[in-house]
């Protein structure tokens, strides 16, 4: 069990020194999502009048929207520069290079989040952002990443990749996407904790199973 | 009869409706150097995938050590090193961490120790620090030997690893090559230049259309006997001299 956590441990790392040398994935995420807020800030400004009432959805769009651009790159860049093979010659469960992955691309996302929420502050003029928000956040991500992770490993064999992840993720996506935004309207409108239960029960659901599936499924899907 | 370390029978793999391998029936003892030679699409990469636990066969059995690779995908891993034309590295880490980084996914212990004793190996020790993509691809292709070694694999699988190099690094690579393989280590290798394979192997192999057509000890063959019978099951201008 000891060697399974090394290995995952080892891919985390490989991931964020690279990262942190190239910025690559922050850089397309962190663009992309501030480019969304632009265009959400001017579509929505002259129509709405309480501009809480469009904060969760903008939010939850452009987490996923500028997520699709990091989770893609979590198996694309493997196979662009051949390193593919390599992961998968490693000499213990495969499930531990999908737990080495996952954790970078959540904490890539996590990462673009934490700059994205204040951005959100300034430019919608509220501030939205509370520790239960925070919470639906991590895990709505959480989720997110379970399951992108594994559509990129899968997408990455395909020619059509970069089109085929959003397509696969997209309707998974809808049981995460629905009960964090629920959470989010209710936070922003004053609900406590218990009151938002449901959806954070539904939320850590939909975690658990999304992440015991891609344990399960993770070999066959990077298999050839 | 000692048995033997690698063992195929009746290998079979089809991508959908295209056949790539028909039925191969291989044994390799231990401390063999085996070269397969064979044109583009005759099933070379595959064969080796196969081995290499990265891609399932259709049908048939591949045994390492007497282990159906089916039954224990991870422990047959620990057996085998790969080189292929793509080199398995990252470009932005340096030499040191790459190596350090595969060091950790094999569980190496003192690891340090056997990267220093590699890259010195390789004559790469005095660019450690520097990241892999300023190498030269002659350099890499060392370096991805290193990276193979690593765990000091019974069994190296080398798949075109002499692609895309100029003659003088690929002679570089003969002589390493010749240097890792011996007694000790079993080493099944693809290759189009017929000379320099026969130079590295004691047993030859030619893969046409997913079948192997051609299994001779190399010391019966000479490069001039070599190429006629090649050319004979392949066709002309298939292979490089």
């Amino acid at each position: 069990m000891r060697r399974y956590f090394q290995v995952a441990w080892a891919v985390l790392w490989k991931d964020l020194r690279i990262e942190l040398r190239t910025k690559d994935i922050f850089t397309s995420m962190a663009v992309f999502a501030v480019l969304s807020l632009m265009i959400f800030n001017f579509a929505f400004e002259l129509r709405i009048p309480d501009k809480t009432v469009v904060i969760p959805g903008v939010l939850w769009v452009a987490i996923i929207f500028s997520g699709v651009l990091g989770l893609g790159r979590a198996f694309i860049s493997e196979k662009d520069r051949g390193s593919m093979a390599g992961l998968l010659l490693a000499p213990v469960d495969r499930s531990a290079i999908y737990l080495g992955k996952m954790l970078a691309s959540l904490l890539f996302i996590l990462v673009m989040e934490a700059f994205l929420l204040p951005l959100m502050v300034i430019f919608f003029n509220t501030n939205f952002i509370s520790l239960p928000l925070l919470l639906v956040l991590f895990l709505g991500t959480l989720g997110f990443a379970a399951v992108g992770t594994v559509f990129s490993g899968l997408a990455v064999n395909t020619r059509t990749r970069e089109v085929l992840l959003p397509v696969l993720l997209f309707p998974v996506m809808l049981p995460v996407l629905m009960a964090g935004i629920r959470a989010t309207i209710g936070f922003m409108e004053g609900d406590t904790l218990v009151d938002m239960m449901k959806w954070i029960n539904l939320l850590l659901f939909f975690d658990i199973m999304y992440l015991v599936v891609a344990y399960m499924t993770f070999d066959f899907v990077v298999e050839e | 009869m000692a048995e033997p370390l690698i063992e195929v029978l009746g290998l079979r793999k089809a991508f959908g409706r295209h056949r790539v391998l028909k039925g191969i029936d291989l044994s390799v003892e231990a401390g063999a150097s085996v070269v397969l030679f064979g044109p583009n699409g005759a099933g070379k990469t595959t064969f080796l995938r196969i081995l290499a636990t990265l891609s399932r066969p259709t049908s048939g059995t591949v045994r390492v050590a007497g282990v159906d690779i089916k039954n224990n995908p991870e422990g047959i891993r620990q057996y085998l090193g790969l080189v292929t034309h793509a080199p398995l590295l990252y470009g932005d880490l340096s030499a040191q961490e790459n190596l350090a980084f595969y060091a950790r996914l094999y569980g190496i212990e003192n690891a340090e120790k056997r990267i220093q004793e590699l890259l010195d190996r390789v004559g790469l020790l005095h660019r450690r620090r520097d990241l892999v993509r300023t190498f030269s691809r002659g350099m890499v292709q060392r370096m991805a030997i290193a990276r193979a070694l690593l765990h000091n694999p019974p069994i190296l699988l080398l798949d075109e690893p002499d692609t895309g190099l100029d003659p003088q690094a690929a002679e570089m690579m003969t002589d390493f090559l010749r240097e890792i393989g011996g007694s000790q280590r079993t080493v099944l290798m693809t290759t189009h230049h017929l000379e320099r394979g026969l130079d590295l192997a004691d047993r030859v192999m030619i893969l046409q259309g997913g079948r192997i057509v051609f299994d001779e000890p190399s010391d019966s063959l000479s490069y001039e006997t070599l190429r006629p019978t090649y050319d004979e099951y392949v066709g002309k201008g298939a292979a490089v001299t």
